[in-house]
């Protein structure tokens, strides 16, 4: 096959739809600020309520339960800091549980909160990177403030039971919050049906832009302002609205609600193919996560190549013209693979040997069977400069 | 894809890649290669493995062959320790020295400095385990050794030993057995950063 450029890295991020450029191009000049209260301002907040009234149609949430944040890394920053304070009225509720494979943005901020007097807790997951309920029911008491698991895991793509761990977190008083930046767009996401407090989404995963997201908090739940100096979002969350980002979100919203259904189907076709293709091509790999739809985001398909180390793959792919990531420690920075993967108890080396594939709304088959083709002679390259040859 | 006139430099300079590329005296598999010495250093846990084999000739190195499980980085650095280490004579090459392969590829990110360039060290070890085999003295190894703790006179290779032996996992092992940095401490930070170090190239748990 002729050299393709192949990204399927959109767990990272993805490119904006065609319909949310042209959305946002059609309102470059809409230059007005949604707070004036002359034409051109009114003009700029009936798009920005526009885009208010698709992101909670698209969650099953009223607008006013919806809050413009700078995207999933603020509004999960939000919710522990709404916590900071709680403590104070309620001393004896000082224990928040997250699960162990939660974001950074979730992980590091609670942690912070142990400084104030919580007690930060880690739910285990089981072999396939899954919440294990059993644990977590025992982790439970009326002592908890706050829990925290994602819907939905950027590395593994395993889907967790949020469902369940929100309902037997109300069994004791305990407020609930879900990170569901990497589900919106892949599986359907009802913060009524998931029973959830609180929820974080980001544009740019799902095919908007980038630099706006939202939080969302139900009617009720506590609500803390944090960034100060204006009465946007009713006070909650000052600065001058971002008009064209989150015109671009609300139409990224709309098109996440209408394709949910395509999408997901042809993201687990490909994704499938892709499995399929490695496993029949190259010796001895491994699939992390699982292969059960119901239980995997559609387009993530999390691969361990023992005895390859992953920077080398990417690198090599990238070559090729293939955007991949991995879960290497190499990558990172530090001599720690993802934290992701060893904590569903995948060996070290397995976790350095790592690939993600995410694919997205643009990939193809022909996307698909270019990476079938390319990646074999890859693996075995690197295996043969390997020391270890299995 | 649409750059608009941003383009990226690739992550390492030009001569990694093409190391990276075009790796030069790889150990292939179906060769008849047969080393007068073998060294290995770093661990699949760790993210980076090397094992070097050598023929030695005149007290130089005659041949070497290598392979490593790592990086783009640590693959490309031991490829070029391969070109500088051959014709080198044993002292030389025992004297190799990791900023040396960095400064021949053109630099690495700092990051990639401590964990990926092993190669010396593995020349190293395979140096040793040529003239173990042979019988004969090794007069290089206590060239090689630098003094960390003044006070105590304790050398990075006598750390080294202790960790490649299991006989020190941390810094209170260390100044139990030797007394490194229990006098002035001003060596301290330094010795935790060897720990970690060697810990990584012998591959023991962090």
């Amino acid at each position: 096959m002729d050299k393709r450029f192949v990204y399927l890295d959109n767990n990272a991020t993805t490119e904006m739809a065609d319909e949310v450029k042209e959305i946002m191009r059609e309102n470059e000049d809409l230059f007005g600020n949604a707070s004036s209260m002359h034409t051109l301002g009114r003009d700029a907040e009936t798009g920005v309520e526009w885009a208010r009234g698709e992101v909670a149609r698209l969650i099953n949430a009223e607008k006013r339960e919806i809050y413009f944040t700078s995207g999933a890394t603020e509004s999960n920053n939000t919710v522990f800091n709404i916590f900071r304070d709680i403590i104070d009225e309620s001393p004896e509720r000082n224990r928040i549980i997250i699960s162990s494979v939660e974001h950074p943005a979730s992980i590091e901020t609670a942690k912070f909160l142990n400084k104030k007097g919580y007690h930060v807790e880690f739910a285990p997951v089981d072999h396939i990177g899954r919440l294990d309920l059993d644990k977590y029911e025992k982790m439970l008491s009326d002592n908890v403030a706050l829990v925290s698991i994602m819907l939905a895991n950027n590395e593994s793509g395993i889907i967790q039971p949020v469902r369940e761990a929100s309902r037997l977190a109300k069994l004791y008083g305990a407020y609930f919050h879900t990170d569901a930046t990497q589900a919106i767009g892949k599986i359907k996401v009802d913060v009524k049906e998931l029973d959830v407090d609180y929820l974080s989404l980001s544009g740019h995963k799902f095919y908007g832009p980038k630099g706006i997201g939202v939080l969302f908090v139900k009617k009720g739940a506590p609500m803390e302002a944090f960034i100060h100096g204006g009465h946007q979002e009713r006070g909650f969350r000052a600065g001058t609205y971002n008009t064209q980002a989150i015109i671009g979100l609300g139409k990224a919203s709309e098109l996440a609600r209408l394709n949910l259904d395509n999408e997901s189907e042809k993201l687990w076709r490909l994704r499938e193919r892709l499995r399929e293709g490695i496993e029949k091509n190259i010796p001895h790999v491994v699939v992390n996560g699982s292969n059960d739809r119901n239980l995997t985001l559609p387009g993530t398909l999390n691969v361990s190549f023992p005895s390859a180390e992953g920077e080398s793959i990417l690198l090599y792919l990238d070559m090729e013209g293939i955007e991949v990531s991995t879960g290497s420690a190499c990558a990172s920075g530090s001599l720690e693979p993802s934290y992701v993967l060893l904590a569903s108890g995948l060996p070290v080396e397995l976790a350095h040997g790592s690939i993600r594939f995410s694919l997205g709304k643009n990939n193809t088959e022909e996307d698909v069977d270019y990476v079938i083709e390319k990646l074999p002679p890859i693996i075995e390259k690197i295996r043969k400069m390997s020391t270890r040859k299995d | 894809m649409a750059s608009n006139g941003f383009m990226a430099q690739w992550v390492y300079t030009d001569i990694v890649k093409d190391h990276f590329m075009n790796p030069r005296n790889l150990w292939k598999e179906d060769e008849d290669f047969n080393p007068d010495g073998v060294g290995e250093v770093g661990s699949l846990a760790c993210g980076d493995q090397m094992r070097v084999g050598i023929k030695v000739k005149d007290g130089k190195i005659a041949d070497l062959r290598w392979l490593t499980y790592g990086c783009a980085s640590a693959i490309a650095s031991t490829s070029m320790m391969s070109e500088m280490a051959i014709g080198m004579d044993l002292k030389d090459a025992y004297n190799l020295k990791p900023e040396d392969i960095m400064a021949k590829l053109g630099g690495l990110p700092e990051h990639k400095f401590h964990c990926s360039v092993l190669g010396d060290k593995a020349l190293r070890a395979a140096i040793d385990d040529y003239l173990e085999k042979n019988h004969m003295e090794n007069p290089y190894k206590a060239t090689v050794a630098k003094i960390i703790c003044e006070c105590m006179g304790v050398t990075d290779q006598k750390i080294e030993t202790l960790i490649k032996e299991d006989k020190v996992k941390n810094l209170k092992d260390l100044q139990d057995i030797t007394g490194a940095g229990t006098v002035c401490g001003k060596c301290v930070p330094r010795l935790e950063e060897l720990i970690v170090e060697m810990k990584h190239i012998y591959g023991k748990e962090a």
